[in-house]
């Protein structure tokens, strides 16, 4: 009873804060309603007894994602009266996406439940009592062992291309060299001097 | 107690009822807690700093944090005419409420925790994550520029630490073959020569343990890692325009974090409610003391960095956090999975 109360909850407020990511007028309480989403999303995987990904998706898509666009989006300064003028443009269009995704999900449904090809059990592939990081874990690195590894490479390499593409070295920079100046000494810094009045010191 | 009130009122009625008791139980002593602790922090600066510390308001300045809390309760909470109304009083209540929920999965002594879940440890980092929203959406939803340009320095500042905290938490996780905390404290139990019950004298964990206690003070923004609140640049920070109980909220929320950045140290660390040595005469004193005394040193030790180490530059926490724990908690992961495949899973075979 209580899981089908959580489940509504929810799910409307999944749906709910989608709709109003995309219809707040303040680009920050959009990025604000995505966060709840994301935070609900996180509760329906709980309820599906997949612990571990709901709290992968709130470390990685609430703390961390949501963290970089928020900043993005209040650094912006952003003309709102523009931004709806091509809305209308793109209505059509997003309206033929929307189709597309609405029929795709039925059709993913209908295969589902005709059963065709036996992936794996359907709900509660693992036993109870085994924690769905063990689970996990024990598939990662033994079945998908290369396509793990594989996917782990590829994020690195759109790392290091993303930071090779941004990065810029500025000349007439003068920055710290902390070794330098760790290692510095007193007596290379310090020199004591007895000046004759009226003279000064040479530096 | 839980079976006690199932037994009682029924099933789902009990469990509901016990938990509330429960979630009062552990959020009541440590608002309390918060209140001394304050009262602590100042008593150990104004030591350090030869001055006598708060000392009217009741027996030795005891009660000096309860009449900081009723003059604040009594002030007008004002808003800033240009600011974004829902958002500036959402931020306070926010970093309140996940300082609070984090409490729910630590263990104050063996079975004494309110949700033992085993994805515990993710749990913690989940919400401590959160901490970073009540920041900056007070930075931005103040619409002025000193708190705005706290909020961004202490948005990057807990994105960088978490990053080296998350490298430690995997090594102490290892170890310990589990996520759960109570059973990240019990693997403890007799961990060095079956005597001492800490991670933190292992060497292969002991720099690890320096790492997190380090990047849990730039995580709790505490000095000398304050830039956030840097007083001669920034005024107060994030809390510039922030007033009354608004305000309180933020104190009690930072202060709050501050007590479980101590008790992860202790529990992560130094064996949790565990007592140092493993000798049967020790175990007569309930592990809560043991936690708390632990606590206690942490706190101390994190005030007394406060009294005595001057503030860092901006470049300078961004340098120590991404150039140097990044890579360090990083190689220390290699090294200790190294070691454990070697030692404890009988090599490569």
């Amino acid at each position: 009873m209580i899981q089908i109360l959580a489940f509504y909850l929810f799910a409307i407020m999944v749906i709910a804060s989608g709709v109003l990511t995309i219809i707040a007028r303040n680009p920050v309480h959009s990025v604000l309603w995505l966060i709840l989403a994301f935070f609900n999303a996180a509760g329906l995987m709980l309820l599906a007894g997949a612990e571990f990904i709901a709290m992968l998706l709130v470390i990685v898509y609430v703390g961390a994602v949501a963290v970089l666009f928020l900043f993005v989006v209040m650094m912006l300064d952003i003309d709102f009266a523009e931004l709806r003028a091509g809305f209308a443009n793109y209505a059509m269009f997003g309206l033929l996406l929307a189709l597309v995704l609405v029929g795709e999900v039925i059709f993913a449904v209908g295969a589902w439940n005709a059963g065709g090809i036996e992936l794996a059990q359907r709900v509660s592939p693992i036993p109870n009592d085994q924690p769905n990081i063990e689970a996990l874990g024990a598939l990662l690195y033994t079945r998908y062992l290369y396509i793990f590894e594989a996917a782990g490479l590829v994020l690195l390499v759109a790392m290091i291309g993303a930071i090779v593409l941004t990065h810029r070295r500025r000349g007439g920079t003068r920055p710290q060299n902390i070794s330098e100046q760790v290692k510095r000494r007193p007596q290379d810094a310090v020199r004591n001097v007895n000046p004759p009045v009226g003279e000064g010191v040479q530096l | 107690m839980t079976e006690f009130f199932q037994s009682t009122l029924g099933f789902g009625f009990g469990w509901f009822l016990a938990t509330l008791l429960l979630i009062l139980f552990i959020a009541l002593p440590l608002l309390l807690a918060v209140a001394m602790i304050i009262y602590a922090d100042r008593k150990i600066w104004a030591a350090m700093a030869l001055r006598r510390g708060p000392n009217v308001v009741g027996p030795l300045g005891l009660l000096q944090s309860f009449a900081d809390g009723l003059k604040v309760f009594l002030q007008e909470t004002i808003i800033p005419s240009a600011a974004n109304r829902g958002l500036f009083l959402l931020a306070p209540i926010i970093t309140f409420t996940v300082a609070l929920i984090v409490w729910a999965v630590i263990p104050f002594g063996e079975g004494m925790v309110l949700a033992d879940i085993n994805v515990g440890l993710l749990y913690i980092l989940a919400a401590s994550s959160l901490g970073v929203y009540g920041v900056i959406l007070a930075g931005w939803a103040s619409n002025s520029k000193y708190p705005f340009y706290s909020a961004i320095r202490a948005a990057s500042q807990m994105v960088s630490y978490e990053v080296s905290i998350g490298f430690v938490l995997i090594s102490v996780v290892l170890f310990a073959g589990t996520f759960n905390m109570t059973g990240i404290v019990e693997d403890q139990r007799g961990h060095i020569f079956g005597v001492i019950n800490a991670y933190g004298f292992n060497p292969l964990l002991f720099p690890m343990a320096v790492v997190f206690l380090i990047s849990a003070l730039a995580e709790t923004a505490r000095a000398p890692f304050d830039l956030t609140e840097a007083e001669s640049e920034l005024v107060a920070g994030y809390q510039t325009e922030y007033s009354s109980m608004s305000f309180a909220l933020f104190w009690l929320g930072e202060y709050a974090n501050v007590i479980l950045m101590c008790a992860l140290n202790a529990i992560l660390f130094w064996g949790g409610y565990l007592p140092p040595i493993d000798w049967a005469p020790l175990y007569v004193v309930p592990g809560i003391f043991w936690l708390f005394a632990k606590i206690l040193v942490f706190f101390f030790i994190f005030s007394w960095i406060k009294a005595t180490v001057p503030r860092y530059r901006y470049d300078q926490l961004m340098r120590l956090g991404w150039k140097i724990f990044l890579p360090l908690s990083l190689f220390w992961v290699f090294l200790v999975s190294g070691y454990l495949m070697l030692t404890r899973y009988g090599g490569v075979s």
